[in-house]
């Protein structure tokens, strides 16, 4: 087991499908000369030349079109979104092109292209800056994605997703492409659609995933657990669709209590999809209403102090707990 | 001020008591001390004294009446003090969250009512979580007479708990088929009760496993003799049972602890509990420190916690929280049988009776006497050969029983 950043475990996860498949190729703003605007590419230029790791010019959806196009005539493009802000210049090219095109040429064009880079907010970067993603992409179906809250997972994750015949959405944190952690010698993958407890408990499941799982929900389970006198399950689904709600079900009818977090905003969030599910197939197990903490319905304030506030954070997850456990 | 008088929680065990009798009727003086009731719990009958001096104004729970841990029992106030705030409430006697203290005042106890209102106050319909519907319709619970606790009344998991341990106790899971033929139901005692709860637990969640020896119980025979030669008091054979296993549990802590989960907790001493049957059940009395005492302490304190026992007349403390427990069924010409640890204890003793029987000793057949004991263990905390050698120490004790005196 080696320890290892997280933008080094997406760095050996490039690298090692690259030499895998000489199909593989990576392309976008600042990938190649300038080693990444996260220096999640660092070397990668030097290693493989720049014929598979390419500078793009500012213009999401020209490149994003040319990622589609590549992949739809076998290759098996990594288009990298300086932020995931940015691919809603290039939303009509993912959701129309990569997502439909498999169905609407029945079934003669695959679209095996990996979209990644950093979603959600870091610290101050405002409104347009900060906007988590995932409940959008997912709502499509021809997508995948795919947001991975460990080192481990980010780079078995990865490789799945670049092996994978479908368009992937792959959203990663900037403020976790610092985030060290432990990864497995040698090869390895980690499948897509398969979730994981973080964490064994009786009294409440609580699912969340990506940054608000690693760096919120995890530490506020830690205080709760203590304060409250109770035992928290945690579930990590790893990708946002397919969702492994059997995962999420069979707990819920061991805690008969379910809270999810998630970093995007209320109204038809992915939170919502779960919810939904949860009272479809476990309806008899729940013994209360199932709680949702969320970002709060506005845009993303860039004043630190209503920003913390908007998030999901400590108190809310605290006030969700409680009151799917009657404490109040 | 008035002052509200609770059941009270008498065991760790104990879900709801029965009244038993009221030693003041309503309208009766009554001094703080004096007994105003005696209860029985699911292990034991004891009184419940008076804290205040005042008079009996209201009784709300008849004699062989029941009242959950926490339900309003009676009221003692002033002779002309107006308690009508407390009658007010008095329906929900049935239902008031459990708490630790058996009495409050009045003041404190009214708005309690407010928050634990009934289920169906709102529009007769009873309002459940899905999960409380759900094992109502399984363990054929009436909803409509549960108090909710959740918002607005709601019936959740937590407002079930205690009945749903009963019916889980008592109620079988397959269908039950038609039998030819009458019969009689016969309502179980709390003690029956307690008894199917603990045991269900104790299998369900301990795995079990059995180690026999045989023991050639002549010498302790010939002990016995002697010791109780012109003595008044007659050691029996479950008293150097008792004490040799106390010797041999000093020896093996391992076999005197408990689970926990992610620990073991191995006890300093021994406190050994010994099954005494009564008619509605068996309670298991306490003899402690049994290390530190000589056969005829443990004699004389086993004869009058039996005593008692039998009368109902144990305190909790003296039959909760042994460390082994021991259960002789020789007298009832029993050879050999396999006990269910009680837990949380970690092992019990299972004794056989002494029989008369052909052994070889030295290459010749005699006749010699012999007793079969078997242990139960937690094999989550015992192993095979921490059981074998416990029973390998505690057979060669009872082999060699004058060591008992020294």
């Amino acid at each position: 087991m080696a320890i290892v950043s997280l933008r080094e475990a997406l760095n050996q996860a490039i690298d090692e499908e690259m030499a895998r498949d000489e199909r593989v190729y990576l392309m976008g703003e600042e990938v190649a000369n300038y080693q990444g605007a996260y220096k999640v590419s660092q070397g990668l230029l030097q290693k493989w030349g720049p014929k598979r790791i390419l500078d793009t010019p500012i213009a999401e959806a020209g490149f994003a079109g040319i990622g589609i196009g590549s992949a739809m005539l076998g290759l098996r493009p990594i288009v990298e979104f300086m932020t995931w802000n940015f691919s809603l210049v290039a939303y009509d090219q993912i959701v129309n092109n990569a997502a439909k095109m498999l169905s609407m040429s029945g079934g003669n064009f695959s679209v095996p292209v990996v979209f990644r880079g950093p979603g959600g907010a870091a610290h101050g970067l405002g409104a347009t800056h900060s906007q988590a993603l995932e409940s959008v992409y997912s709502h499509f179906p021809g997508l995948k994605v795919v947001m991975p809250s460990t080192c481990k997972d980010a780079k078995g994750l990865l490789k799945s997703a670049i092996r994978d015949d479908n368009p992937i959405v792959f959203i990663e944190s900037e403020v976790m492409y610092g985030d060290k952690g432990e990864i497995p010698d040698g090869e390895y993958t980690i499948p897509i659609g398969v979730g994981e407890v973080k964490k064994e408990g009786t009294d409440v499941t609580i699912v969340s995933w990506s940054k608000t799982l690693a760096h919120v929900v995890l530490k506020a389970v830690d205080v709760l657990q203590e304060e409250l006198n109770i035992s928290i399950e945690v579930i990590d689904p790893r990708t946002i669709r397919p969702m492994d709600y059997d995962l999420i079900v069979s707990s819920v009818k061991k805690t008969n209590r379910l809270v999810i977090v998630e970093e995007g905003w209320p109204f038809a969030g992915v939170g919502a999809q779960i919810s939904h599910e949860v009272a479809s197939r476990a309806f008899d197990e729940l013994d209360a209403p199932v709680e949702r903490v969320t970002q709060e319905d506005v845009p993303l304030p860039y004043a630190h102090g209503l920003e913390i506030r908007s998030l999901p954070n400590l108190d809310k997850i605290r006030a969700a707990v409680r009151k799917v456990l009657y404490l109040d | 001020m008035a002052t509200l008088i609770k059941m009270p929680k008498l065991s760790d065990t104990m879900e709801e008591g029965v009244i038993l009798k009221w030693l003041r009727k309503e309208g009766e003086k009554i001094k703080q001390g004096d007994v105003l009731v005696e209860i029985q719990s699911d292990k034991a009958d004891m009184e419940l004294e008076a804290y205040d001096t005042g008079v009996v104004r209201k009784i709300f729970v008849p004699e062989g009446g029941k009242a959950p841990i926490g339900g309003l029992i009676a009221v003692i106030g002033g002779p002309d003090e107006d308690i009508s705030a407390v009658l007010s409430g008095a329906p929900a006697v049935s239902a008031p969250k459990a708490t630790d203290h058996s009495r409050q005042t009045a003041q404190a106890f009214t708005p309690s009512f407010q928050t634990t209102a009934t289920a169906q106050s709102s529009g007769g319909r009873t309002k459940a979580s899905p999960l409380a519907r759900r094992l109502a319709s399984e363990f054929k619970i009436d909803l409509s007479g549960v108090s909710g606790t959740g918002p607005q009344g709601r019936v959740v998991k937590r407002d079930l708990e205690g009945l749903l341990s009963d019916k889980r106790a008592s109620v079988p899971t397959v269908p039950r088929p038609s039998v030819p033929g009458t019969f009689e139901e016969v309502e179980l005692s709390l003690i029956r009760k307690t008894i199917a709860k603990r045991m269900i637990e104790s299998k369900a969640t301990a795995p079990h496993f059995y180690v026999t020896f045989e023991i050639n119980m002549d010498p302790a025979l010939t002990f016995r003799d002697q010791f109780n030669n012109g003595k008044e008091t007659k050691l029996s054979f479950t008293d150097i049972v008792i004490k040799a296993t106390s010797e041999a549990l000093m020896k093996h802590p391992h076999v005197n602890a408990t689970y926990l989960g992610d620990k073991m907790r191995q006890y300093h001493s021994i406190h050994i509990g010994v099954a005494v049957a009564m008619e509605e059940g068996l309670v298991t009395p306490i003899v402690r420190y049994c290390e530190k005492k000589s056969l005829e302490q443990i004699n004389a304190e086993l004869r009058d916690l039996v005593e008692r026992a039998r009368t109902r007349k144990l305190k909790p403390d003296e039959y909760l929280g042994a460390t082994f427990t021991i259960s002789n069924l020789g007298m009832f010409g029993v050879d050999e049988f396999a006990a269910i640890v009680n837990p949380p204890e970690g092992a019990i003793l299972a004794v056989g009776g002494i029989v008369e029987k052909p052994v070889v000793k030295n290459g010749q057949i005699v006749i010699g006497h012999t007793m079969k004991i078997t242990l139960s263990s937690d094999h989550r905390i015992i192993d095979g050969v921490v059981a074998a050698r416990f029973m390998q120490d505690l057979k060669m004790i009872l082999e060699n029983p004058a060591s008992l005196v020294l």
